[in-house]
């Protein structure tokens, strides 16, 4: 032991730190220029989320800007109109969203949350295009001493005046305030007490106080508003006059009003599965119903929570409701009905009705509503139903895609698809898509002003069903391309057959399935677990849960072939070990008719049949390699022929020899040691009660502890394949290469294989030969999540066929080639073909986050063209993204990106080879980031006001206040004039935006990458608050 | 026998030279013998590698001595400290090895036979409240044997007073490495790990920094006990390694560099089996022509000139409280060094 004698301190130890955080400063990037290039390089935007929202709450439409609105629990809005005209916002409560309404022709809405608090958004220009903003917030008070109840708001009427909001509310009373300074006008409050003088003293529903169900304005003459009580009672409320002019005595409890286009009757819909029509005229002040209707009838029927009433050309009207079900044998359905003459259909949706909209014709002048469209949303996706063809047939979204119909299980993202096989990909899901409607989007206001995207992008996501889905993510607007089913290669138990629940013709009520959500998988081992697509070859791989793996070719016919099948046997010669997991998929024998697409033709199962953890494939060499927690194997396509398996397993993991079924038993035997554990530590907590009371108290917490232990070859799952690759390089000798293949484990192992693949002439003669050269075993022991092998210029080594469709240099074979081994923990670069260790980087150690993906990115300069380089895209368990440079290993920038908590989040993360990324922020959304300063995709739109027809304004000065009115009108015309000079000059811009974007794609055509540096310069930086999509 | 010649001071050469010209002097060339010298503390230490031959030359004031013993019946417990002062006479003891028999020791092999399991380190630059802890985990089947929890602590800050978040040990599993080493405890609040503060970090970012360093995980604790700490005042402490007295280190630097040199280190080398043959390790691309030797060589003659052969700044910076054997076995560069030191890189 050292004494040091002397005044011994702080100060050293304060020095010590500060030089060692100094000397930790300077580590990374002290070259000013290096540091200028970063700029012009990275740069972190989330940009768009795609996808449908989860858990909607609300749903708005304006048939003024014909935009869309959906609030969502978590108290986001979204607007949606034309493909690429989206708009994003969050409430900063973070409550749930209870309505919708815009503000008639304004470019502004008002949402209610759960909290009784009103917000105004306006959509306004900024920077050339429209931005969501939230201008107001407001609750409403009553006077001091009153119960909650009396603000509690149920019913908000944006008045056609643009100048007033009509509160309906629990306790019956109907508050009015100012736009858009919230600010109550308190001699406008229609009481209940003023409603309920006139009406009749034996009326049974008369005295109770009533929440206020519904309000809703005449259609022709905005003095007059519909006020409907929850117990029955509606009355026609003069608003001039601030009298009740009509009183319509529901007997039933009421659900929802709705106005025929004329004003002269409307239509109440109930609680007991009624509707009700009522006659509207100056001769009878107190009408009886016109019709009383349950239309399931005649035993209990559910509610009929929402009512539209359509006039047609041809007379016979458009009658759609929400509900109404008969109780007993329906009452779980989600039906919206639509009635037209003898034409009943009751769609069911796949779940919960969130609320629908109808869309008809705006016009003021047209006379008839002629629906066209109704748009539904539910709970977990939208519905668009085409009303104007025969049959009803839906309508295909361009976006709010159900990412989640079947739970997403992987995602494979492939840039810059060449034309060709995008064409042949569009074309086969094109003839899935037959049952679709041909119309066209019926919301489409807002302009889409983004540059068109510079490339065309695949996301493919697996899902738990077997089904491979296709998406375009080139754009702000992800759209399923295509879907490839597995299911048909194998037996399942459940019979195609027993799904066809059809009803018959003359079946009561005319139910008909809609939508495409279907979260039940009829068995679990068809999930999709690894995809990999060849873009040039059109070669699809696709493993999955019961250790299948599919490789699929493309075809533009439908054919009927049979599938080749091969045993991939990892555990070889090992004996007695017995898989406890499920069994292996049976397989379909003789041949197998298959849709026009992607068709497979080779099928191999691995045995024991475990979840395949990693996949690669070959296009050039015609080999397919798999790994699982067995061990990995190599296939032979072009063969069909199996090259060799090898059995990482060691002999002492039990857990993955008998596969997960044992592993919930040693959960089991966990949790009860956990649980006695506890026990333990409250008997001596009890026993310690008596000392410090102190210590008792953090004993009683039990804080979570963890256990710090090296990893050791006995691990469990060790042997787990986590990665595969292949690559051309010098794995004997430095004079020549040869084709190999590399397999990372769980355990920190990686072997190398050399592959001998015969010559094209010879391809099918000779056998390919594997033999293992290298093992390499990192003593840190960290699960291997990458492999990659850097030519001699350090740059990765292309993809196969890349080089040969002339779309990158080929790889430099003079100088010596480097091995980059990525663990959970370090990264590490050794020589070849001697393994030396050269560089590494220790992340764990340093910064104690973990590597959970890693990908090779190519990051452009937004500066020059001419400057392009790869890096490392990382993301790691803290849900940083950190990107690292190559060859060198420097951490250049660090992001944080996704929340730790976020499990799902980061384990669904995907990156894309041009430095951006998506990843799940719930299970029916995909967060798009980018980390380029290049490539950037975000919505970019604007909305014009349209202009208002002189007809409104004549409706307008109708009222008795005309004076004021005019002068609004009058203000909001030369409004629209300088709207329309500046969406005049945006148009323009975007034309010329196109004539660039035509030119830089033809220059693209002509010498390799183009650049769209110009325009994103031109981008201003999102906005800290609500903008397009920004907020996070 | 005595014998005496001279050596250049400067160019000591290697011990295998010096072990040579000793068997030469003496005209035993084939008898294994063990080589001792007194230090200028009177302790006799072991001559047995060029790191430990190295301080001998550069310590010696001006004559250094040296004892030479037959391997078969040398007295291993002899060596140590305080050796020359404890047992008044180690002449005596030296050549009568017989004395000894009478009352036996512990049989206690020479230290290239032994490989540290945990040291203190950076005493000298710590707060006394603060204990810098090594942990060697090689391939040994020991499990490094500790658990640790979330927790609050006190820090001083301009506010005053402040409850912060900590790490703590929670738990020692009996008979792991933790625990053997009694330099670690329960409730230990744990503050840096391999010279990375854990302030800021979460349990289970701590958690994975100290498995990626479980190899040579070098923690600092502020031990929950704080009665058992050095007090470097004064020698009244009974603690057992005490042999140095020696003044505050002459140069900062010095000690930095030591210390980050220790923090580079890494852990052992990855293991490369080429064409099913047998497993070797990965040796380091080395950026010239130099072999690992050399550079080896050019860090052990660059230790004595930084120490410009003062006697007084003669100090271990890897001193161990732990038994005395070890301490030597911490200076030893011997093979270990050269695949640990991890300070050249090529870029």
């Amino acid at each position: 032991m050292l004494t040091i004698t002397g005044p011994l301190s702080e100060d050293f130890w304060c020095q010590d730190t500060t030089a060692r955080k100094m000397r930790r400063f300077l580590r990374p990037g002290h070259d000013p220029v290096r540091e200028r290039l970063k700029r012009d390089l990275f740069q972190f935007n989330k940009t768009v989320e795609h996808g449908f929202p989860h858990q909607p709450s609300a749903l708005g439409y304006s048939p003024f800007l014909r935009l869309m609105a959906i609030g969502t629990r978590s108290g986001a809005i979204k607007l949606y109109g034309a493909p690429g005209v989206e708009f994003m916002g969050l409430h900063e409560e973070n409550n749930t969203v209870m309505q919708i309404h815009f503000i008639p022709d304004q470019c502004q809405l008002v949402t209610l949350l759960d909290d009784n608090s009103l917000h105004l958004w306006s959509l306004k220009q900024h920077n050339e295009a429209s931005e969501l903003r939230e201008e107001h917030r407001f609750t409403l008070k009553g006077p001091p001493g009153s119960p909650p109840s009396a603000t509690q708001i149920t019913a908000v009427l944006p008045h056609s005046s643009r100048e007033v909001l009509y509160l309906g509310t629990e306790s019956g009373n109907i508050f009015v305030v100012e736009l858009p300074s919230f600010r109550v006008l308190e001699d406008r409050t229609i009481t209940s007490e003023a409603v309920l003088q006139r009406v009749q003293e034996d009326y049974s529903n008369r005295r109770s106080c009533e929440l206020v169900e519904a309000l809703q304005e005449h259609p022709k003459n905005p003095d007059q508003i519909l006020i409907g009580y929850s117990r029955g009672l509606i009355v026609l409320w003069d608003l001039q006059n601030n009298k009740v002019t009509h009183h319509f005595l529901g007997s039933q409890q009421l659900e929802n009003l709705y106005w025929q286009r004329d004003g002269s009757k409307f239509i109440s819909c109930h609680y007991d599965g009624s509707y009700t029509q009522w006659p509207v005229s100056s001769d009878n002040r107190q009408p009886e119903p016109l019709e009383n209707l349950v239309p399931y009838g005649p035993f209990p029927c559910k509610a009929i929570s929402k009512i539209y009433w359509q006039t047609t050309k041809n007379g016979l009207p458009y009658i759609i409701f929400q509900g109404g079900m008969p109780r007993a044998s329906y009452g779980d359905r989600h039906s919206i009905s639509v009635v037209h003459g003898s034409q009943q259909t009751a769609f069911d949706f796949t779940s919960r009705v969130i609320d629908f909209f109808i869309i008809f014709s705006s016009e003021p002048t047209a006379e008839f509503d002629d629906p066209s469209a109704m748009v539904v949303l539910a709970e977990e996706e939208l519905v668009v139903i085409d009303l104007k063809t025969a049959g009803w047939p839906a309508v295909h979204p361009p976006y709010l895609a159900s990412l989640h119909c079947s739970a997403i299980t992987c995602s494979h993202h492939v840039s810059n698809i060449p034309l060709k096989l995008w064409e042949r990909i569009i074309s086969a899901g094109s003839k899935q898509n037959i049952h679709y409607s041909n119309m066209p989007w019926p919301i489409d206001g807002g302009t889409n002003i983004a540059p068109d995207p510079p490339q065309r992008d695949l996301l493919l996501t697996g899902h738990e069903d077997g089904t491979v889905r296709f998406w375009d993510a080139s754009g702000v607007c992800l759209h399923l391309l295509y879907k490839l089913s597995t299911v048909r290669v194998f037996l399942t138990d459940a019979d195609p057959n027993d799904n066809m629940n059809t009803l018959g013709e003359d079946e009561w009520p005319p139910l008909r399935k809609v939508g495409t959500f279907d979260p039940y998988s009829d068995d679990p081992r068809l999930g999709i677990q690894k995809i990999y697509l060849c873009k040039y070859s059109g070669y699809l791989a696709v493993a999955g849960t019961a250790g299948q793996v599919l490789v699929m070719e493309l075809n533009d016919e439908d054919a009927e072939h049979v599938v080749d099948h091969a045993e991939a046997d990892l555990l070889q010669d090992q004996e007695g070990y017995r898989w406890k997991g499920h069994e292996k998929l049976k397989t379909r024998d003789g041949p197998v008719r298959f849709e026009a697409g992607f068709q497979p033709f080779v099928l191999v199962q691995c045995q024991p049949p475990a979840v395949v953890t990693s996949l690669a494939l070959h296009s050039e060499w015609k080999l397919v390699a798999f790994g699982t927690s067995h061990g990995f194997g190599l296939f032979d396509h072009q063969q069909k022929r199996l090259v060799f398996v090898k059995c990482t397993l060691h002999p002492s993991d039990q857990l993955a020899l008998e596969g997960p079924l044992s592993r919930v038993k040693s959960l089991k035997k966990s949790l009860r040691q956990s649980f006695r554990r506890i026990r333990r530590s409250r008997v001596s907590s009890r026993k310690r009660r008596g000392g410090s009371g102190n210590a008792s108290e953090e004993m009683e917490l039990a804080p979570v502890q963890r256990k710090i232990e090296a990893r050791s070859a006995e691990d469990s799952f060790t042997g787990f394949v986590r990665t595969l690759y292949f690559a051309d390089t010098f794995l004997r000798d430095s004079s020549r290469h040869c084709p190999s293949l590399w397999a990372g484990t769980n355990g920190g192992t990686v072997y190398a294989f050399c592959l001998r693949v015969p010559p094209a002439e010879r391809r099918m003669d000779e056998p390919v030969r594997a033999e293992q050269a290298k093992e390499i075993q990192l003593m840190h022991r960290a699960p291997v999540v990458g492999i990659l092998v850097l030519d001699g210029r350090s740059t990765p080594l292309p993809e196969p066929l890349e080089v040969a469709h002339d779309l990158s240099k080929s790889p430099d074979m003079q100088g010596s080639h480097q091995l980059l081994v990525v663990s959970e923990e370090q990264f590490k670069v050794f020589t070849l073909p001697k393994v030396s260790s050269k560089l590494k980087l220790k992340l764990t150690a340093l910064e104690g986050c973990r590597v959970r993906k890693v990908t090779v990115a190519n990051f452009g300069s937004c500066k020059t063209d001419d400057y392009s380089e790869n890096d490392l895209a990382v993301l790691t368990n803290l849900g940083d993204i950190q990107i690292i440079s190559l060859p060198f290993l420097k951490l250049q920038i660090r992001y944080p990106c996704i929340r730790k908590e976020d499990v799902s989040g980061i384990a669904s993360c995907v990156f894309t080879k041009y430095g951006q990324g998506f990843y799940l922020i719930s299970p029916s959304e995909f967060e798009r980031f980018s980390l380029s300063t290049k490539w950037l995709v975000e919505p970019r739109c604007v909305v014009d006001m349209p202009e208002v027809t002189s007809n409104n304004l004549v409706h307008k000065s109708g009222m008795e206040n005309a004076v004021r009115k005019s002068r609004g009108s009058g203000r909001s015309l030369g409004d629209y004039g300088e709207d329309e000079r500046k969406s005049g000059r945006l148009m323009e811009h975007a034309l010329l935006n196109d004539e660039k974007v035509l030119k830089e794609i033809q220059s693209t055509l002509e010498g390799g990458r183009g650049s769209y540096a110009e325009r994103n310069l031109a981008r201003s930086p999102l906005g800290h608050g609500l903008s397009n999509g920004g907020a996070d | 026998e005595f014998r005496r010649f001279s050596l250049e001071r400067s160019k000591p050469g290697k011990f295998e030279e010096f072990y040579g010209l000793l068997q030469h002097v003496h005209k035993i060339p084939n008898v294994d013998v063990l080589v001792g010298y007194t230090d200028i503390h009177g302790d006799l230490l072991p001559i047995n590698n060029d790191d430990n031959y190295h301080k001998a030359v550069s310590t010696a004031n001006p004559l250094l001595r040296i004892f030479i013993q037959r391997k078969e019946d040398a007295d291993y417990s002899a060596f140590g400290t305080d050796t020359m002062t404890r047992k008044k006479n180690v002449l005596s003891n030296v050549l009568r090895p017989d004395n000894h028999k009478k009352k036996p020791h512990i049989v206690i092999s020479m230290p290239q036979d032994f490989r540290p399991v945990s040291s203190i380190i950076d005493v000298d630059i710590l707060p006394e409240t603060h204990r810098r802890v090594r942990l060697y985990k090689y391939g040994t089947d020991k499990p490094l044997g500790f658990y640790i929890r979330d927790g609050s602590s006190v820090r001083v800050t301009p506010h005053g007073l402040e409850k912060v978040p900590g790490i703590f040990i929670s738990r020692l599993v009996p008979g792991g490495l933790a625990q053997s080493t009694g330099l670690l405890a329960v409730n230990d609040e744990v503050l840096e790990v391999n010279g990375i503060e854990v302030s800021g970090k979460s349990l289970d970012q701590v958690t994975d920094m100290m498995i990626a360093n479980s190899r040579n995980l070098i923690i600092t604790v502020r031990p929950a006990n704080q009665r058992n700490n050095v007090v470097r005042n004064s020698r009244t402490s009974g603690s057992s390694g005490q042999s140095t007295e020696s003044s505050l280190p002459s140069s900062m630097p010095n000690i930095l560099a030591n210390f980050l040199q220790g923090e580079e280190e890494s852990d052992e080398e990855d293991i490369i089996i080429e064409d099913s043959g047998e497993p070797q390790q990965i040796p380091k691309a080395t950026p010239t022509s130099e072999s690992l030797e050399s550079l080896t060589q050019i860090e052990l003659l660059h230790e004595p000139t930084q120490n410009g052969f003062l006697p007084s700044s003669e100090m271990n910076l890897h001193h161990s409280a732990g038994s005395i054997s070890m301490e030597y076995e911490i200076q030893d560069p011997d093979h270990k060094s050269l695949e640990e030191d991890g300070t050249i890189i090529t870029l």
